[in-house]
């Protein structure tokens, strides 16, 4: 018995406190350096921050170029799948044109009045100048939803801002470096946003579930929210303004689970929009 | 002697790919996420840095490992410092076997190595979560554990001929 403990004491010396011929270290002294850097990367020193910050533009950038030959690949993946379903995604698309061609009218008469009404009662935000990004790494990571793009603090990109993939919203930063910037998905576990489902106008709050789409939270189950129902921005807490398409509403089994499939493909982004929105002052 | 030279190279090079390939790895991870797949991922980190502190571990540096953890932190966007631990515990639990066994085997290798990933990923998952208050799917990390386990048995063989080929030929 005392043998067998003592053989323990001697392997677990042997792999964690005495170095091996090619190494430096220890192995238990980096382990103990690895806490140090997961404690004072929890506190938010200056000094740190800026030493994160320069350590996360040199990995972005080489990340970037190490990725080039799986981008090809990925992107030729996509290409591949994209012509096998050309013929039926040609018939929908022009049915859907037709439709919207005839709701387009109407649409125009909409927007104008909505506007004018906003104003009246000093809800019209003003949109900064948009920033053009493209998508420098795009892990696709089972457990974290995010990309990085080559804007940052120097483009003025602040966190908060919102990122939008044509009219629709995809996410929005939460980290802002000098030359890169991250943003959360809003397919991403951590994403909350409030939003508004139409037609009824129900307020709720959209989460993200870590795969490709997302599930409506917070909302009371005496409502019915109907399959195809249209997820825009509520513009509650101002964190965008209100009536930024993000998604709609499909069908699922469960009668308490509402998903939301996103109007934009996040696995498919090359460039997004960054911008913020400020109230117009009367 | 240029010839002996470029061989020189060349050895030294082949006997530095573990470790190359872990930080193409962190930089650029061969996971197959683009495949969209909701029930395939896996950790070839894990696996090349189990299988080399087991069999090779001179193929491989600490200090380097310990960077290689950094920069998966910062691609992945998660606190820095995590990914450097559960790096070196891997390679500590791989030294630890590496002393206790005599002689080895591959199922207990195998055995012992989804005991370090269940061990890993539960660290990983309760940091992440408890202290740094991140939405983590369980299932996904239990999807990505039970692959990362079931591909150590075919990655173990391709480094297997590669560690033959590349270390007993510098050795002979």
């Amino acid at each position: 018995m005392e043998t067998s403990r003592d053989d323990f004491i001697i392997a677990i010396r042997s792999a964690f406190i005495q170095k091996g011929t090619q190494q430096r270290f220890s192995l238990i002294a980096l382990i103990f350096f690895a806490l140090l850097f997961i404690i004072l990367s929890s506190y938010n020193f200056k000094t740190i921050n800026y030493v994160k910050i320069a350590i996360k533009e040199v990995i972005y950038r080489s990340s970037f170029v190490v990725s080039i030959p799986e981008n090809y690949l990925k992107k030729s993946f996509v290409k591949i799948k994209d012509h096998f379903k050309l013929y039926n995604e040609y018939k929908d698309i022009k049915l859907e044109l037709e439709t919207l061609k005839a709701d387009k009218t109407i649409d125009n008469f909409i927007v104008s009045e909505n506007k004018r009404l906003k104003l009246i009662v000093n809800d019209y935000f003003l949109e900064s100048e948009e920033t053009v990004a493209r998508i420098l790494i795009d892990k696709q990571s089972p457990f974290l939803r995010s990309v990085i793009i080559n804007k940052g603090s120097k483009n003025n990109i602040k966190k908060g801002f919102a990122v939008l993939d044509k009219k629709y919203l995809v996410g929005k930063v939460v980290e802002v470096n000098y030359l890169t910037s991250r943003i959360l998905l809003l397919s991403d576990l951590n994403s909350k946003i409030p939003v508004s489902i139409e037609p009824k106008g129900l307020q709720a709050i959209l989460s993200g579930t870590g795969e490709e789409g997302g599930i409506i939270q917070y909302q009371k189950k005496d409502f019915i929210i109907e399959e195809g129902s249209q997820i825009y921005t509520s513009g509650s807490g101002n964190l965008f303004k209100a009536g930024i398409p993000i998604g709609k509403i499909i069908n699922t089994n469960k009668e308490d689970e509402k998903k939301v499939i996103f109007y934009s493909d996040f696995s498919q982004l090359n460039f997004v929009k960054i911008m913020s929105f400020e109230r117009e002052e009367k | 002697m240029g010839e002996l030279y470029n061989k020189n190279f060349l050895k030294k090079l082949t006997s530095k790919t573990p470790i190359l390939l872990l930080y193409i790895s962190v930089l650029n991870e061969f996971d197959f996420n683009y495949l969209g797949s909701n029930y395939f991922s896996f950790n070839f980190t894990y696996i090349l840095l189990f299988y080399w502190s087991l069999k090779n571990n001179e193929s491989l540096n600490y200090v380097l490992i310990f960077i290689a953890g950094l920069i998966n932190d910062v691609v992945v966007g998660i606190p820095l410092g995590i990914s450097s631990l559960l790096y070196l515990l891997i390679c500590g639990f791989a030294a630890y076997l590496r002393n206790i066994t005599l002689r080895p085997s591959l199922i207990k290798d195998w055995i012992y190595f989804l005991f370090t990933v269940l061990v890993v990923n539960s660290l990983s998952y309760t940091m992440l979560t408890l202290i740094f208050l991140f939405d983590i799917n369980y299932t996904n990390i239990l999807i990505n554990t039970f692959f990362t386990f079931l591909l150590y048995f075919i990655f173990y063989f391709i480094f297997k001929a590669y560690e033959k080929i590349v270390f007993e030929s510098s050795n002979a």
